[in-house]
């Protein structure tokens, strides 16, 4: 429990790091430092599957696209226009609803009671492919065709100018 | 897990890392002496009796030369990029079994540091990783050619791991299994998987020059475009560690290669070997050999670096994606269909 505690505030603190750090590469890099901590999350879990393929997906390829694109960027400081005043007090008055809401949700629920799973092995990959292609075989396939058409779409917005141009 | 066997696990850790380090410094020799036979030269013959002690002078200039930071650069990402890489390169070798269980008395000894049941997928854990090492060295140095070199590094393994993912898909509907213990002991006497997926294994070792940034496809540090690459702006041992980074890479994608595909330490007739030579002979033996495959494949890494000339990129990036993608989607639909009707 210990553990999960000491790595609970380390995503906390370098998720915060993210929003906080005034250039966008180093904030990205926290968000890898970020994710990592989640990969140990699920370890602690026994979601062996589910770390390894946060680590490879998010970590090893998301987010090198991040940083490959903010890297192309190129963003400077001078290039960041300062916010009016008008949407500084709207944020303000967001997030301080946002937070109220955080509060008041947290307030009526009491502490949860830790999760003991009936199976220890159930983050395995073998009863994790069983259960997602015998129960959940429907909204597998109806999320793997969104994400084919998220990419179809992608793939269609890149080579748009270049038909017009022609 | 008992006190002995911890110090067992740790031993083994040391000696893997030993010999890492030991084999990737004398690829260095080996690569300078395979690029002088190629050319018709001699190589370094100056330091010991052949060169020998060549890798140990290289090492200890780099050590002596005078360390740079350059002054626009990000002093701390600077030293995390080589730090980096070479910590990803080290690391891959903790799932690879490389040998059967040494039986001591009436102690086990298993030659494999962690045998995880998700095994390959931490093995492409760590490759994602390595790019990181790359990227924020590139980054950080803030040299335009330098961060050239990182971009191109990115998206050149980004576009790899996807074919290197898939044709890995059709080994594992083979084998049924993430474990690469459980696969090396598939893979008994001659069952090698490279005779089941002979495809496979050639888009596999495609995309593994690709992800160990070796020629044809060493863009990300290509010198007539780029001046160095990632690593111009990088001196003494952190360039050491970068140039270092890429033989351990090698050794360990040999390494994972053999395992995968050439049947690890698996060799015909092993079980007679084990019936005239003991338990332990044969199991010394197997790991004898896996290590000659290993070298074997270094050797062709090396053979291909000095025979095909560079890609360009878009080339690199054709290849990528319009040849090596739709062949592996091919190769698992076929293996696919041969398993359902086999399996009829």
């Amino acid at each position: 429990m210990n553990t999960f505690y000491f790595i609970a505030f380390l995503s906390i603190f370098f998720s915060i790091l993210v929003i906080t750090a005034k250039n966008p590469v180093h904030s990205i890099l926290y968000l890898i430092l970020t994710f990592f901590t989640f990969t140990i999350h699920y370890i602690l879990l026994n979601a062996q599957f589910l770390a390894i393929v946060n680590f490879i997906v998010y970590m090893g390829a998301i987010l090198v696209l991040f940083l490959y694109t903010l890297m192309l960027m190129n963003l400077n400081k001078g290039s960041e226009q300062p916010k009016s005043n008008l949407i500084k007090f709207a944020a303000v008055i967001g997030g301080g609803c946002f937070l109220i809401t955080i509060v008041a949700a947290l307030k009526a629920f009491g502490a949860s009671n830790p999760v003991i799973l009936k199976d220890p092995s159930l983050g395995l990959v073998k009863n994790l492919g069983k259960v997602l292609f015998n129960e959940y075989l429907l909204p597998f396939e109806i999320s793997s065709v969104l994400l084919l058409s998220a990419m179809v779409g992608a793939v269609l917005l890149a080579t748009k100018d270049t038909k017009t141009a022609a | 897990m008992e006190l002995a066997d911890i110090i067992v696990k740790f031993i083994l850790v040391v000696i893997i890392f030993a010999i890492s380090l030991v084999i990737a410094m004398y690829s260095t020799y080996a690569e300078r002496k395979i690029a002088a036979f190629f050319q018709d030269r001699i190589g370094p013959n100056r330091a010991g009796p052949w060169g020998l002690l060549q890798p140990l002078a290289d090492g200890g200039k780099m050590f002596l030369k005078e360390e740079i930071i350059p002054t626009n650069a990000s002093s701390f990402l600077f030293i995390v990029g080589p730090s980096l890489a070479i910590m990803t390169a080290c690391i891959g070798s903790a799932v690879i079994p490389w040998g059967q269980k040494l039986t001591i008395g009436s102690h086990v000894i298993d030659l494999q540091v962690a045998d995880i049941n998700v095994g390959i997928l931490y093995v492409f854990g760590v490759v994602s990783l390595g790019v990181y090492g790359v990227m924020i060295g590139g980054w950080a140095s803030n040299n335009k050619y330098s961060l050239l070199g990182a971009v191109r590094a990115a998206s050149q393994n980004i576009s790899y791991e996807i074919s290197m993912g898939l044709s890995i898909i059709a080994l594992l509907l083979i084998t049924g299994t993430l474990s690469l213990r459980q696969i090396a002991e598939q893979q008994h006497s001659w069952h090698w998987n490279v005779l089941s997926q002979p495809v496979g294994f050639i888009l596999f070792l495609i995309c593994a020059f690709a992800e160990t940034n070796r020629t044809p496809f060493d863009l990300p540090e290509c010198e007539t475009e780029l001046v160095g690459g990632y690593h111009t702006e990088y001196s003494s041992m952190k360039l050491g560690f970068y140039l270092f980074a890429e033989y351990i890479n090698m050794f360990i994608s040999s390494a994972v290669m053999v395992t995968l595909y050439w049947g690890a330490y698996n060799y015909p007739f092993m079980d007679w070997m084990a019936a005239h030579i003991g338990t332990n002979g044969a199991v010394i033996l197997g790991v004898v050999l896996m290590f000659a495959k290993i070298f074997l494949f270094i050797f062709f890494f090396m053979w291909v670096r000095w025979t095909i000339p560079r890609f360009r990129y878009d080339q690199l990036m054709d290849l990528g994606w319009k040849i090596l993608i739709p062949i592996a989607i091919a190769n698992i639909v076929v293996t696919g269909i041969v398993i359902t009707l086999i399996n009829r």
